[in-house]
């Protein structure tokens, strides 16, 4: 039987979870993950880093690792090619200990993956604030060297600023040392009056993936839907990585759905993959010499600019950083001068009454557009 | 929960964007509260923790 028959025949099978898999399984039902990169197979900001204090991604995209008063270890993350056999993933995230182990935790030590955030535009279909508040199901893979059980937080924004945010805290147990596993969390619709998520491009709903934590984030019960309190961050969680020496931590196949029922990964191509990501990030340059090159034009007596549209509209207007040094034909090293969510420009001086006014790309110089939630 | 460190911010000529030292990188900000670095920005401005300087 073809797919498009299956397809055809739903509305007098739709119990046959069999034939529903399988259909999962082909992808032919798609748009359910609310995840972006889950399967870790784009990372624009390099493959391996060591885990800093910021809390913007260093590897993967949509994806960072945040840590909070570490006194010891340290943590590498990376972007890996481990992982579970026969599951269709290329990709893993991973995390791996350094430094000294820390057996003992202070009360403020956190170690957690965030997600960076769904949109609260992208989430009103979850009806949180109503009576009708949709339950959402989390499925993943983990292999982790330590054994235990994690916490992961559903975190809600209300708004930009976040004035008053949400949250639950439910658990899910390794039960076996470096070895895959599936796991599966539903978490409640938060149907409190008063609590829809904002219908904006706000972060409005985010996961933080705990892998260590001091008292002082599992000290308050966070398993049912209430005010956000930092001892509700990783509630419930046992595991703490950082107390084995080189444990690794691995994750792939990320997928956030509606309804009680985790259905099999949503396989994206890795274009329609990137392009989501770059509505949050993107490069420009930083590869070969004469990758692009860019005219200016003369916007002043002594400058050019030039204006450029990004790959995707951004979710805001980005930040721009410029990284090297750009090949130029009479003008001096570009900067940036504004942006918006669909295009930025930069300007440069003038170097002499005329000339090409041009910029090249090359290996070194590059510039880098976030708008990350 | 996740905080940034700026110790610089500056308008740039036009005052289109903000100059900025963040978390240790130099970058160009614009004035878009949606943008998460701009957000932060105004947050310490109000706390009285950063000042933006004038543009050159």
């Amino acid at each position: 039987m073809t797919r498009a028959r299956d397809i055809a025949n739903l509305g007098n099978n739709t119990t046959n979870l069999e034939t529903l898999d399988a259909l999962y399984g082909d992808n032919v039902l798609t748009g359910r993950n609310l995840i972006i990169n889950g399967s870790f197979t784009v990372a624009q900001r390099g493959t391996s880093a060591t885990v800093t204090t910021g809390s913007a991604p260093l590897t993967v995209d949509r994806f960072s690792t945040n840590i909070a008063n570490l006194d010891q270890a340290s943590l590498t993350e990376s972007q890996d090619s481990a992982v579970p056999s026969g599951q269709g993933f290329a990709n893993s995230f991973k995390v791996v200990v350094g430094g000294t182990a820390e057996t003992t935790l202070d009360g403020d030590e956190t170690v957690y993956i965030r997600y960076q955030g769904i949109e609260g535009q992208d989430a009103q279909h979850l009806a949180f604030g109503t009576s009708s508040a949709k339950k959402t199901t989390l499925s993943f893979w983990v292999r982790s060297g330590v054994t235990g059980n994690y916490a992961v937080l559903m975190y809600t924004n209300n708004g930009i600023g976040g004035a008053s945010p949400r949250s639950q805290t439910l658990t899910y147990t390794v039960n076996s040392a470096d070895t895959w596993e599936y796991k599966t969390i539903t978490f409640d619709g938060d149907g409190a009056s008063g609590n829809a998520l904002a219908n904006d491009t706000s972060a409005e709903l985010q996961l933080y993936f705990s892998l260590a934590a001091g008292s002082n984030s599992t000290a308050t019960d966070g398993t049912s839907w209430g005010a956000y309190a930092q001892g509700k961050l990783a509630y419930g969680q046992t595991a703490n990585l950082i107390g084995t020496a080189s444990a690794a931590f691995y994750i792939t196949g990320v997928q956030l759905e509606v309804g009680e029922t985790a259905t099999p990964f949503e396989h994206r191509s890795y274009g329609d993959e990137l392009a989501k990501c770059q509505r949050y990030y993107y490069e420009s340059g930083g590869t070969a010499t004469n990758d692009w090159g860019q005219k200016g034009y003369q916007i002043a007596s002594n400058y050019i600019a030039n204006t450029l549209s990004h790959p995707v509209a951004m979710r805001a207007a980005p930040s721009v950083t410029k990284a090297g040094t750009f090949v130029t034909s009479a003008i001096a090293q570009p900067t940036p001068l504004g942006s918006s969510t669909t295009s930025w420009y930069w300007q440069a001086q003038k170097d002499g009454s005329s000339g090409a006014w041009t910029m090249y790309s090359n290996s070194s110089g590059k510039f880098t557009l976030e708008s990350e939630l | 929960m996740d905080e940034m460190t700026i110790t610089s911010a500056q308008y740039t000529e036009l005052n289109s964007m903000i100059r900025a030292t963040i978390d240790g990188t130099e970058m160009f900000i614009p004035l878009d509260p949606a943008n998460r670095h701009y957000a932060e920005i105004l947050r310490q401005v109000e706390a009285g923790t950063l000042t933006i300087a004038d543009a050159d």
